[in-house]
């Protein structure tokens, strides 16, 4: 890599952000929190990219993740009285466990099966929260209250329900995971992750450890979902458990398909397309999924590596 | 209940879920294992199949048995062609590219369901049983319909076995799935195979819900639990593997129906749904699966 | 715009308007930026967001939430409307689903510029949107009979005057139960939802009445077949009560039959799972004679009001309770009328409140927390209401009736009182 192409890559992400922050102020109300909810699903979407896109493992059980920072936080608000800080962190660790047990457990077998058994643990997760409803509300879910959602740092006060401050926060978490995700694709690390994705038995050959390479990216894919998954509670104030149910795991990866696998910024452009073809059909009509599915149709047949896969292939070649 | 009656129940529920089970699997098995392609509106087949048996048994308003029988022969052409249409309109120009085909199969599910909303309705519809006998057992009644769909099952599952084993487009399906390109070299048009199979699969998918539409009714959202229990079914029993498909509905089956004795019902799904992961953990090659390739 | 306002024909999506919506999406899709709605004009109608269940699990019930609302609309807009203004219904579906419920409530908001939401059933997504209503400080009103409003944690902004809440409606049926079902009860109820409401709530109103809960076996989501769990019923069980939605209570039903056959306990359920559904469905035959809740009656009854009968004869259905149109298409009469009578209640609080824009929201909140009591006739057809302003909830009478030969004849009345409960919040304390 030049430095030139490194100053190429970053300045455009750097505009990437620079335009999600211009339009903070110049958004009409409704679009601006769809944003805010946008900019968070995103960043679940960049958690499940670096590990289908990047490390090439499919799995269909990434809710857990999402959830496991939704309910690390929510719960702890809940029951224990924690902070907002303090939340968000037994959100980012509820997940990394999670994951790293995922992982080692999970990463006994690959492919299909990968599929398969990510499916079932998350599967498991949602009966477990279902089971213990008591405390998780179960389908109904959790309310966090406004009060509960201000962050006080010495004197001053963040209140996170106020719409400005709601689409900073989660612009920042967006900013955090994309530039991360791009220091990690642009890492040896991440290098040897596509190397596993391409030919995982000749990266081994060559003496990498492909199997603490995969455990790793699982456990950073779990760690942003889960801070995602976290931001929601936060930010929204309801955790439920239909962000446990498999729809939030195939979601992911339909974000990540439509805006492009393995590209920094398709999660971004995915979840964009798919939210406002929705927004927009379901305004016209009571038929909106019927348009929802052929707009999907047409993508891939126009676009089979998603948006952001066709503009690389077509046009700007160095697109990270 | 005594225990015995008890885990006599336990076993008859597990076997009508694993024969149910083990025929729509049997579909996505043959779409899975020869074309390699995640086919997510596998459910939706299954869903249209349902809706399909309650739209025949309806409009020729005549004897339930004959309805029935209509349906079985309708529903399956219909779904087949749909499928046919599908694979020709869209998998084929997508070149079975399996991303691709993962959202392509998503789009298709948002169709198939938002049709079957529109035109169908959002309402739970039944289809009288063909014919209706309740088997008296000493301590509890039993749906003759149900043991029946078990037997159906069985003998459906035969006669795939046999078109797959003992016909000439058995071996052809098989050899496609074993390597595509040493087929293609041996003149096997593949691109027919494919859309023959991926119909084949639909329509299996289909008669399992007509099967299954007298015992649980119609609903445009049906699709979704037999889409994850076959995925689960055909890896579980091993990629490729007729007799692990079957095997693997089996243990699902039974393990659903006897682990829910001794626990509450969420509890026992939670269980038994660990216990199936696990056996995919230490054994990822499937049951009957060669090693993965 | 179809699809945004009001389709009266019957919710199905005819083919031409599917084709216009393909055409305006595919042209919205391929041109950047937004669409600009027009902005309420001082003088222009009362603006009433609809969050409907049109897609996913809750669209049987959306779409007769959907004609019940139009009726009501129309039958308010012939008498003048609100304060003189008509209503106008701009309706959103947030596809029973809570996240997007949440996004619904603020596309209604900041979107569509209504001045109110109302009309969600599914109490996940009640609980998912109740936050974004309360942060909008935009009142919403829920016809979903969860005990989420009235438990208090909601918020402020979140009313339910419509319909009684399935605590007390518990409460209410627990003593009728225990006298002419039996003693001993096991209870069948979905492990989601409003299943946590009965749960929480029959037991102690059936041992208030001298009764008691034996089992209480708790169905995981999306379960299809039932059988297995029956062995679980415990064998000197009197009455089973179940309570199931969706569409597996057929098989459930049947299963139940094959299981027992005629030899088997008692039966008191809640309509909730019949609605919609053609109780002379094959395989309903074993629910014969047997008793289920209803908030309001699904069949004409002999002594029904004058308010009934006009009622009934707006939303179009017959004396069995389906549309008068198709007599397969039947209605989820039990719930909803609590669609009609809301949007009563919110005229009269408007009214009262001398509503006229946006600005006059936390004075709408206040009116409607003042309301006390609503009086039985064209705008209560279901029966007089109490309200409780402090939590947000009304209390109405429930009715008890008789499956027989085919049809649901009601056997008894409860009183309001016998829901009644002890409130345990205080939304009124909350600053607007």
């Amino acid at each position: 890599m030049t430095e030139a192409s490194t100053a190429r890559v970053y300045g455009l992400h750097a505009a990437v952000v620079a335009v999600l922050f211009a339009l903070n102020f110049l958004l009409p109300d409704y679009h601006h929190g769809l944003f805010a909810r946008i900019l968070v699903l995103a960043t679940f979407a960049m958690g499940y990219n670096l590990l289908f896109g990047y490390a090439g493992l499919l799995s269909l059980g990434h809710a857990m993740f999402f959830a496991a920072g939704l309910y690390g936080s929510g719960l702890a608000i809940t029951y224990l009285g924690f902070g907002v800080p303090a939340a968000f962190i037994a959100g980012l660790v509820c997940g990394a466990l999670l994951a790293l047990v995922v992982g080692l457990l999970a990463l006994r077998t690959s492919g299909v099966a990968f599929m398969i058994v990510t499916m079932m643990f998350a599967q498991a997760l949602l009966l477990t929260i279902v089971y213990f409803n008591q405390w998780t509300g179960g389908d109904q879910g959790l309310v966090l209250q406004q009060a509960s959602r201000i962050v006080t740092i010495g004197n001053a006060s963040v209140d996170l329900t106020v719409p400005t401050v709601r689409y900073v926060a989660a612009l920042v978490l967006f900013a955090v995971v994309l530039f991360a995700t791009l220091a990690i694709v642009r890492s040896r690390f991440g290098r040897v992750l596509v190397a596993i994705r391409e030919n995982e038995e000749r990266t081994r050959m060559l003496g990498y450890d492909t199997f603490a390479n995969k455990l790793a990216a699982i456990v950073l894919s779990g760690v942003f979902c889960a801070a995602a998954g976290a931001a929601y509670a936060l930010l929204f104030g309801y955790v439920g458990s239909n962000f446990a149910s498999v729809q939030y795991s195939i979601l992911p990866l339909l974000w990540v398909l439509a805006g492009g696998a393995a590209t920094t910024l398709g999660p971004l452009i995915g979840t964009l397309f798919i939210y406002y073809v929705t927004d927009i059909a379901s305004s016209y009509t009571s038929a909106w999924l019927l348009i929802v599915g052929v707009a999907l149709i047409l993508l891939v047949l126009f676009a089979p590596k998603g948006i952001l896969g066709a503009v690389r292939k077509r046009w700007i070649r160095w697109l990270p | 209940m005594a225990f015995g009656p008890h885990l006599l129940l336990a076993t008859l529920e597990g076997l009508v879920t694993a024969a149910v089970l083990a025929l729509t699997a049997l579909g996505l098995s043959l779409v899975f294992g020869v074309m390699r392609i995640v086919n997510v509106a596998h459910g939706e087949f299954f869903m249209l199949g349902a809706v399909l048996a309650w739209a025949v048994a309806t409009a020729l308003g005549t004897h339930p048995a004959l309805g029935f029988v209509a349906a079985l022969i309708v529903a399956p052409l219909v779904v087949g062609s749909v499928a046919l249409l599908s694979e020709r309109l869209v998998l084929r120009r997508l070149n079975y590219d399996p991303e691709a085909t993962i959202v392509a199969t998503i789009g298709l599910l948002y169709i198939i369901q938002q049709l079957a909303l529109s035109f169908y309705g959002p309402e739970a519809r039944p289809v009288t049983p063909p014919f209706s006998y309740r088997v008296l057992l000493p301590w509890f009644g039993y749906s003759g319909y149900k043991l029946s769909v078990i037997a159906a099952s069985a003998l459906l599952l035969i006669a795939t076995w046999l078109v797959l084993t003992r016909t000439k487009i058995g071996l052809v399906m098989r050899a496609t799935q074993y390597d595509r390109e040493m087929a293609q070299a041996f003149a096997i048009p593949v691109e027919r195979v494919y859309a023959g199979v991926f119909a084949l699969g639909a329509m299996l998918a289909a008669t399992a819900a007509v099967l299954i539409v007298p015992i649980s009714q119609a609903h445009y959202l049906m699709g979704q639990d037999p889409l994850l229990l076959s995925f689960i079914v055909v890896i579980i029993g091993g990629l490729g593997s007729l007799r692990g498909t079957v095997v693997a509905a089996l243990l699902i089956g039974l393990s659903d129906g006897i682990i829910s004795m001794f626990f509450s019902p969420t509890l026992a799904k939670l269980i038994a749904t660990l216990a199936v992961a696990m056996v995919l953990v230490f054994r990822p090659q499937g049951l009957f699966g060669t090693t993965a390739r | 715009m179809t699809g945004r306002f009001f389709d009266l024909t019957n919710g199905k999506a005819s083919r031409r308007t599917i084709l216009k919506g393909l055409a305006a999406g595919a042209g919205l899709a391929a041109a950047p930026g937004f669409v600009r709605y027009a902005q309420a004009q001082s003088s222009a109608p009362m603006r009433i967001g609809f969050q409907a269940h049109r897609t996913g699990i809750g669209a049987a019930y959306g779409r007769w939430y959907e004609r019940t609302t139009a009726a009501a609309v129309k039958a308010i807009n012939a008498a003048g409307g609100i304060n003189g203004r008509p209503i106008e219904v701009v309706i959103e579906d947030d596809g029973t689903d809570a996240a997007r419920g949440a996004e619904v409530v603020a596309k209604l908001a900041t979107q569509h510029k209504v001045d109110i939401v109302y009309g969600t059933l599914f109490s996940n997504v009640v609980v998912g949107s109740a936050p974004t209503a309360g942060e909008l400080k935009i009142p919403y009103y829920v016809v979903s009979e969860g005990y989420h409003v009235a438990s208090g944690k909601l918020n402020r902004y979140v009313f339910q005057p419509g319909i009684t809440d399935v605590r007390a409606q518990v409460t209410s049926v627990a003593p009728w139960i225990a006298a002419n079902a039996g003693k001993k009860i096991t209870m069948i109820f979905p492990d989601y939802a409003f299943g946590y409401d009965h749960r929480d709530y029959l037991p102690p109103a059936l041992q208030k009445a001298g009764a008691e809960v034996v089992a209480k076996i708790a169905i995981p989501p999306t379960e299809s077949s039932f059988t297995k769990y029956f062995p679980q019923i415990p064998s000197d069980t009197d009455a089973i009560y179940h309570v199931m939605v969706g569409p597996a209570v057929l098989t459930f039903v049947k299963e139940l039959g094959d299981f027992y056959g005629s030899s088997g306990p008692k039966l008191f359920g809640f309509i909730d799972s019949l609605e919609a559904v053609d109780i002379n469905s094959p395989g309903l035959e074993y629910l014969d004679g047997s008793h289920f809740w209803e908030g309001s009656p699904r069949y004409a009854q002999a002594d029904d009001t004058e308010a009934q009968k006009a009622y009934r004869a707006a939303v179009d259905i017959d004396d069995n309770g389906a549309a008068v149109a198709d007599a397969k298409d039947v209605s989820t009469a039990a719930h909803m009328f609590g669609c009609w009578e809301t949007l009563y209640v919110i005229k009269k609080a408007m009214e009262d409140a001398g509503y006229k824009g946006p600005e006059d929201r936390a004075k709408l909140v206040e009116a409607t927390e003042a309301l006390t009591e609503f009086a039985e006739g064209p705008e209560h057809p279901q029966g007089k209401k109490v309200f409780n302003g402090k939590i947000h909830q009304c209390f109405g009478t429930q009715n008890i009736s008789k499956l027989e030969g085919g049809k649901l004849k009601v056997v008894h009345k409860t009183a309001i009182e016998d829901g009644m409960y002890e409130p345990e919040a205080d939304y009124t304390k909350q600053s607007l």
